[in-house]
């Protein structure tokens, strides 16, 4: 049996009286490709935000391989409103913020593509090597670490050689085209040299042909790279090309998991995605 | 004991009522702009200004003050058409930085128009005279003023609550956008609340200036920025968080200018510590902590970012 | 082995003709100068522009370091100017002289003096442990809350400075005076004549450094961390960027340059007071700030040598009458000046959003000229 990357248990989040997500839990292995599907508002990003530390659970826990991530129980005001079960279950609160998430090896991707703007593609992927910096501050701004200064540059340069975006290094983020925008976020992810990827919608807003691409690039990375991945998505030509397992939220329940066919074929789903004839 | 504290929380609760007045015009515009709107405390200032020089040219005081209210109201209304309309779309920043250009404007105009002399407010006549109570002597307007604040918070509460404008106010501070798409003309709506929110730092400017007599082109800064804090502290965006936190901070600063002499008098300091230094600076620290543990205020409501 | 030499060959490469341009023209600059001074009476306006102008150019650059660089909208320069022109003051007036300037407290508790390099770094430093202090708590907050609470803190700091009890120090709300000033700098000889003027060149160096670092900083590794704290906060964190600890980066290192501005700015005017370090000083670098362009250092000092240049030069006419023949010019006494400032400000900051600069800097002008010249 493969090991356990990321694993979410009981993990509720709740905002005021709303219930985003009840009681999730999944798992992710290591080197699969693992979907999130569900319709609009079922709670899908919100699920991404509390693995990336954005959000603290309510209640529940996230382990990454093993290690506990984030933790929590209803506390304060939130003590009368918990809807969700599990309660007293989980004890300490344990969390992380979203820059230490991605030094421990989780990277994720926007829904909203959210670049530098500002910056040249080369910078946008530099940025994600700084936390790899070994110099601190005074080294860095006296200019003492040329030569880790030029490592990472040759390094951001390979993957952008690797993945076939070279050519616009020295282009400004914000004037790519939609689709190279999207690509370079998830090869700035990469950057950050993760273990699993979170991809948040990687085909929003692409023609079947690009989709069928992407599938084929998320394949590519996830080979070289050695990555697990663990994706949002709606189109679902690509999901159910390219997962190995796909779990279904709806209202921030999970109404069914298992392999592409079993999901194709199971009634909730359907359901879910198509609303229920009420006789 | 409370003979000692009278007189300080006396003038306390009228600063008090003051800043309150002036406190209401910047949580009711960044309620709405969420702009922080650093020239209010300037057209208080300038509402002094004009009192002066209006009296002066001989006209009767029950003229003068509805004149004051009027141009001040007008001043605010021209102030948003000029300075904030064109940068509606501006990044945050910008509007905020062409407040602060409006502070500098505005200080430098009355400078000078006055060359920088001290202008003597008229007195007027009722709120100006001394009354006794208790062990403290006061003016009147101490003892006005937190009656007409309350009595105007009142009438702009209902305002708010019961009139189509006061409606579509409430609908732009909740979702700006959308109440544009609702048919909520915001154009008059920002102006109605700046025009209320001078008219109202005009009637503290005032009651503000019959106490300390002089005006001059920073007169409105510090009062300027305690109201602010005053609007922070009690939520920003909360007209009754506004009034209850400038009653609060009012309080603690008199207090605080006069902690020497009740410590001394109480027998509880044998000597003067220099206290009164820390008046302003109190209400700074004041500011800090509560930005900290508890960032939207005793009233003010709680938002999240979404990612 | 293949390291060495990708690193030779990355050494060797020449560096690019904008470069070389403004490499030249900021040394002419500074010959100029020096000449300026050697030749000009050192009673012109000139240099009175020429170094307030430098000084304003540091602490301005330290704001946009913050302010348009890292997003963070910071309101309390005046307070680490404070800090670093009490520090200096504090620490290198001489000993004989020290009972003359703290008449009231026995010649205060301080009973030494420093050379002024040393106390200029100290002056900075001391302005970024108030920093870093203050930031632990403000940094958390987002925009216009954090530019209230640190005008806020710049309003205790000056409390604090003024408070009796602290007279020993700081002299109360009395000036400190009497420290090495910019004129210690020249070189005379036995008779007290002035044989080489360094008064104005003196800033003009310090300056320069400063800036020299500030800029090294943005083109690190670290400076691009804080651009992509303004771009998109919540994708730096995401990318592993320690918010808390970059910003703390940020506001440290300007209030350590804001703090050596302040000594320089007391070096300048020869005496500080704690009264004169209000909330409108930081309100007047800002606006510096903004004519220069928000995210461009050259900008920033450009517009500080102008500024400086219009308010205490250029515009003085405006104070006094002027006649026209018989005719006197309407409008002109003291204090039009500022009405005209205001004014031009307030158009700069509604119709020419961008400053002079937007966020370009000094090679970029170079480069877009040549750019033009190959288009032709």
């Amino acid at each position: 049996m493969s090991s356990t990357v990321l694993e979410l248990e009981n993990m509720t989040m709740q905002f005021g009286g709303v219930v985003a997500v009840d009681s999730l839990s999944m798992h992710v292995d290591k080197g699969e490709i693992v979907a999130l599907i569900g319709p609009n508002g079922a709670g899908k990003t919100t699920a991404f935000n509390v693995v990336t530390g954005v959000y603290a659970p309510t209640n529940g826990i996230v382990t990454l391989r093993g290690k506990t991530i984030a933790q929590g129980h209803p506390t304060g005001k939130m003590r009368k409103l918990y809807a969700g079960s599990y309660i007293g279950k989980y004890g300490k609160l344990i969390t992380n913020t979203p820059d230490k998430i991605a030094e421990m090896g989780i990277s994720r991707t926007f829904q909203n593509i959210r670049l530098f703007k500002n910056m040249t593609v080369l910078e946008n992927v530099l940025i994600a090597r700084h936390m790899r910096l070994e110099s601190g501050l005074l080294k860095a701004t006296f200019h003492l670490n040329q030569q880790e200064e030029r490592r990472i540059k040759q390094e951001s340069l390979d993957l952008l050689e690797m993945l076939g975006m070279v050519d616009l290094a020295n282009e400004n983020a914000s004037s790519l085209p939609y689709g190279k925008q999207r690509y370079l976020e998830i090869i700035r992810a990469i950057a950050t040299e993760p273990r699993l990827l979170l991809l948040d919608e990687p085909a929003a807003g692409m023609n079947p042909q690009e989709t069928d691409e992407l599938s084929q690039f998320i394949r590519d990375i996830k080979d070289k790279f050695k990555l697990t991945i663990f994706l949002i998505e709606h189109h679902m030509n690509l999901v159910m090309d390219i997962s190995d397992r796909i779990y279904v939220l709806d209202f921030g329940k999970l109404i069914a998991q298992g392999i592409p066919d079993e999901i194709q074929n199971n009634p909730a789903v359907i359901a879910a995605y198509l609303g229920v004839d009420e006789e | 004991m409370i003979s000692i504290v009278l007189p300080y929380l006396l003038s306390g609760i009228s600063v008090g009522g003051q800043y309150a007045l002036i406190a209401i015009g910047y949580t009711m515009v960044y309620g709405i702009l969420r702009l922080i709107n650093f020239a209010h405390g300037d057209v208080f200032m300038v509402a002094g200004i004009l009192m002066v020089y209006i009296t002066s040219s001989g006209v009767p005081l029950y003229i003068a003050i509805p004149l004051v209210l009027i141009a001040t109201a007008l001043i605010g209304f021209v102030i948003e058409r000029i300075a904030y309309k064109p940068l509606r779309s501006a990044p945050r920043m910008s509007i905020m930085i062409s407040a602060i250009g409006v502070s500098y404007t505005l200080q430098n105009l009355v400078l000078y128009i006055t060359g920088g002399l001290n202008q003597y407010y008229p007195t007027i006549p009722f709120i100006s005279e001394s009354v006794t109570i208790g062990t403290a002597t006061t003016k009147m307007v101490t003892i006005v003023t937190p009656i007409l604040t309350l009595v105007l918070v009142i009438a702009l509460v209902l305002l708010i609550n019961h009139t189509k404008i006061g409606m579509a106010m409430r609908a732009v501070s909740k979702d700006f956008e959308t109440s544009q798409l609702m048919g909520i003309k915001i154009n008059r709506v920002i102006s109605v609340t700046f025009v209320i929110g001078s008219f109202l730092a005009g009637v503290g400017s005032i009651l503000y200036f019959t106490n300390y007599t002089t005006v001059i082109q920073t007169s409105g800064a510090m009062p300027g920025l305690k109201a602010f804090v005053a609007a922070v502290f009690g939520g920003i965006g909360s007209i009754p968080g506004a009034v209850v936190g400038a009653f609060i901070i009012g309080i603690c600063e008199n207090i605080i200018k006069g902690l020497d002499i009740i410590l001394f008098k109480a027998g509880i300091t044998t000597q003067m510590l220099g206290l009164t230094t820390f008046s302003d600076a109190f209400t700074f620290a004041l500011l800090i902590v509560i930005l900290i543990v508890r960032p939207t205020g005793l009233f003010g409501e709680k938002t999240t970012d979404k990612v | 082995m293949i390291r060495t030499q990708t690193n030779k060959q990355t050494t060797m490469k020449r560096p690019s003709v904008p470069t070389v341009i403004t490499f030249f023209v900021i040394a002419a600059i500074y010959v100029g100068v020096f000449v300026l001074e050697q030749v000009v009476p050192s009673t012109s306006m000139l240099f009175t522009v020429l170094k307030k102008g430098a000084i304003y150019a540091l602490v301005a650059v330290s704001m946009n370091l913050l302010n348009g660089f890292t997003g963070l909208f910071s309101l309390g320069q005046a307070g680490f100017m404070l800090i670093g022109a009490y520090t200096y003051g504090i620490l290198t007036i001489p000993v004989a002289q020290r009972a003359a300037v703290y008449q009231y407290y026995d010649g205060g508790i301080v009973q030494f003096a420093m050379p002024v390099i040393p106390a200029l770094i100290l002056a900075g430093c001391f302005a970024a442990i108030f920093a870093f202090l203050i930031g632990l708590p403000v940094l958390r907050l987002k925009s216009d809350y954090l530019a209230i609470a640190t005008l806020g803190f710049a309003e205790i700091v000056r409390s604090i400075f003024q408070w009796d009890k602290l007279g020993a120090i700081t002299n109360g709300s009395n000036m400190l005076r009497l420290f090495p000033t910019f004129n210690d700098f020249n070189i005379k000889n036995a008779d007290g004549d002035v044989l080489i003027y360094f008064s104005t060149t003196m800033p003009f160096v310090v300056v320069g450094i400063c800036i020299a670092i500030i800029i090294a900083l943005i083109h690190s590794s670290y400076g691009r961390a804080l651009m992509s704290i303004r771009d998109d906060e919540v994708a730096a964190e995401a990318m592993g960027i320690n918010l808390a600890r970059h910003k703390q980066y940020a506001f440290c290192v300007s209030s350590f340059f804001a703090g050596i501005g302040g000594a320089l700015l007391a070096m300048y005017s020869n005496s500080v007071q704690a009264k004169s370090f209000t909330s409108a000083m930081t309100y007047e670098i800002l606006l510096i700030v903004v004519i220069g362009g928000i995210g461009s250092v050259t900008g920033s000092c450009m517009s500080a040598f102008l500024f400086v240049a219009c308010s205490e030069w250029w515009l003085r006419f405006l104070d006094q009458k002027q006649m026209i023949g018989t005719w006197q010019v309407p409008l002109l006494r003291n204090g039009f000046r500022l009405v005209v400032f205001s004014l031009i400000i307030m158009v700069v900051v509604l119709f020419f959003r961008q400053g002079i600069m937007g966020t370009r800097e000094l090679p970029d002008l170079f480069r877009r000229k040549k750019a033009k010249e190959a288009a032709k």
